[in-house]
């Protein structure tokens, strides 16, 4: 199952020159890029590891594309998504985030119930690839 | 068919023909090299080279719109020159012309070291290195005494670290970034010497020659002109003095030699007035340096004392 989240998560896996102009436009409002990566995807899950620092004084994509090929080379089987981070007073918060790389397979999530008092049920989502260790999940 | 002439057939919805002359006009490179022209003094191979290139640079890009070329032509080049010939302000030239040129997508210039670049322990280098390059992205990174970065009597030295990263970025991106390396003639030889790697991937060698007495001379005039002052009759004739004496004396840099020497007299200027002035002062006087100012510089009674020694 495709996860789907940040943006443009719902169209086709966008291809390097479409990446390129993303950061490009965010580059060009002020934003500090960056990359994380991660191989526990879950919806709730908002802490991703982080490759490098956040650009903040790069003033082209290119500086970005390579990283993330350098990324890609090391964590190719995990997600990565570019976050876009804007710095000024009032927003100091991330403005954009969206997933570059995936596993070959996604495995998706499993609902799992639980019967607690009174006949309610209590439901959570799992990851399928979280079943095994942190490093081993998409290999 | 042979395959030169198939070479030649281009491929459809391409222009039939460029007019090289508006292209020159209309990508401001006219603009650019008019301003080299008019604020640099002397440098006459300096300005040849980069007029030439610049030509190179407009052909490939016409090729390139008629889908005669493909390849981004390599863009790397050294400066090499004394110091206090401009290395740098050429480079920051560079920049624009390339950038208007649409060779580099931001066109500016990013100027290091090899502080910048060389880290203090293992594993420091590659991070510090890698951050330049990615600061330099879409513009020019211009590394100053370049040959700093080689050091053979250490073999543990981590200066060769960033070289190795250096040339695989200056090869696989070519179209990202503008690597000038600038320095010291024969270290800048000696360097590319013992670094065939480099050599081979810079395309152009710019030399830049030192200023002649005339030269230097004027270019205190300008200097002069920027900050609103003027040397009066006598102290140009002093300052003509100054520089062919100055010249002939140890850790003589060019044009900043005199900007040191310009500041320098300024100082006596301004010491000269705030001793002697009874009065209020006109803007001339606040803007006149004389003879005396100059006169004043260490540079005469060495050259004084040397020629007393001769004799």
């Amino acid at each position: 199952m495709r996860i789907t989240q940040g943006a443009f998560s719902f169209l086709p896996d966008l291809t390097d020159d479409q990446i390129r102009a993303q950061v490009q436009y965010c580059i060009d409002n002020g934003w500090a890029v960056s990359l994380e990566f991660t191989d526990d995807p879950h919806p709730r899950n908002t802490y991703w590891d982080m490759w490098g620092h956040p650009m903040f004084d790069n003033p082209d994509a290119a500086a970005l594309m390579m990283d993330l090929a350098e990324c890609r080379k090391i964590y190719g089987d995990r997600h990565i998504r570019v976050v876009a981070f804007d710095s000024s007073h009032g927003w100091e918060s991330v403005k954009l985030s969206f997933i570059v790389n995936r596993p070959a397979e996604e495995p998706g999530f499993r609902l799992e119930r639980q019967e607690i008092a009174g006949r309610s049920i209590r439901y959570t989502t799992k990851s399928y690839a979280a079943d095994r260790p942190a490093g081993e999940r998409y290999g | 068919m042979s395959s030169t002439a198939e070479a030649i057939v281009k491929p459809a919805g391409t222009p039939p023909a460029v007019d090289l002359r508006e292209e020159f006009e209309t990508s401001g490179v006219r603009e650019v090299l008019a301003e080299l022209d008019r604020d640099l003094i002397g440098l006459a191979p300096v300005k040849k080279r980069i007029r030439e290139t610049a030509a190179l640079l407009l052909v490939e890009r016409a090729r390139k719109s008629m889908g005669l070329a493909q390849e981004t032509p390599t863009l790397h080049m050294s400066f090499t020159g004394n110091p206090g010939t401009g290395k740098t302000t050429v480079a920051l030239r560079m920049a624009d012309l390339l950038h208007r040129l649409g060779y580099i997508r931001k066109g500016h210039l990013v100027s290091v070291t090899r502080d910048d670049l060389v880290g203090q322990y293992i594993g420091h280098t590659a991070p510090k290195t890698k951050e330049v390059l990615k600061r330099a992205m879409g513009g020019v990174l211009f590394i100053d005494e370049a040959y700093y970065l080689y050091r053979p009597e250490n073999e543990r030295d981590y200066g060769q670290e960033a070289i190795e990263i250096l040339l695989q970025v200056m090869e696989n991106q070519r179209d990202d970034l503008v690597v000038i390396l600038a320095g010291y003639s024969e270290r800048m030889d000696r360097f590319f010497q013992s670094n065939p790697g480099f050599r081979s991937r810079i395309a152009h060698h710019i030399d830049f020659p030192d200023y002649t007495d005339e030269e230097l001379l004027k270019i205190a005039e300008t200097m002069l002109a920027h900050q609103h002052y003027v040397l009066d009759e006598e102290a140009l004739t002093v300052m003509r003095d100054y520089i062919a004496k100055r010249r002939g004396q140890p850790h003589f840099a060019n044009a900043r030699s005199i900007r040191n020497a310009l500041d320098r007299a300024r100082l006596r200027q301004a010491n000269r007035l705030f001793e002697t002035s009874k009065g209020p002062l006109d803007a001339t006087a606040l803007s006149t340096i004389s003879a005396e100012d100059i006169m004043a510089s260490r540079v005469f009674s060495i050259a004084a004392k040397a020629a007393r020694a001769e004799q």
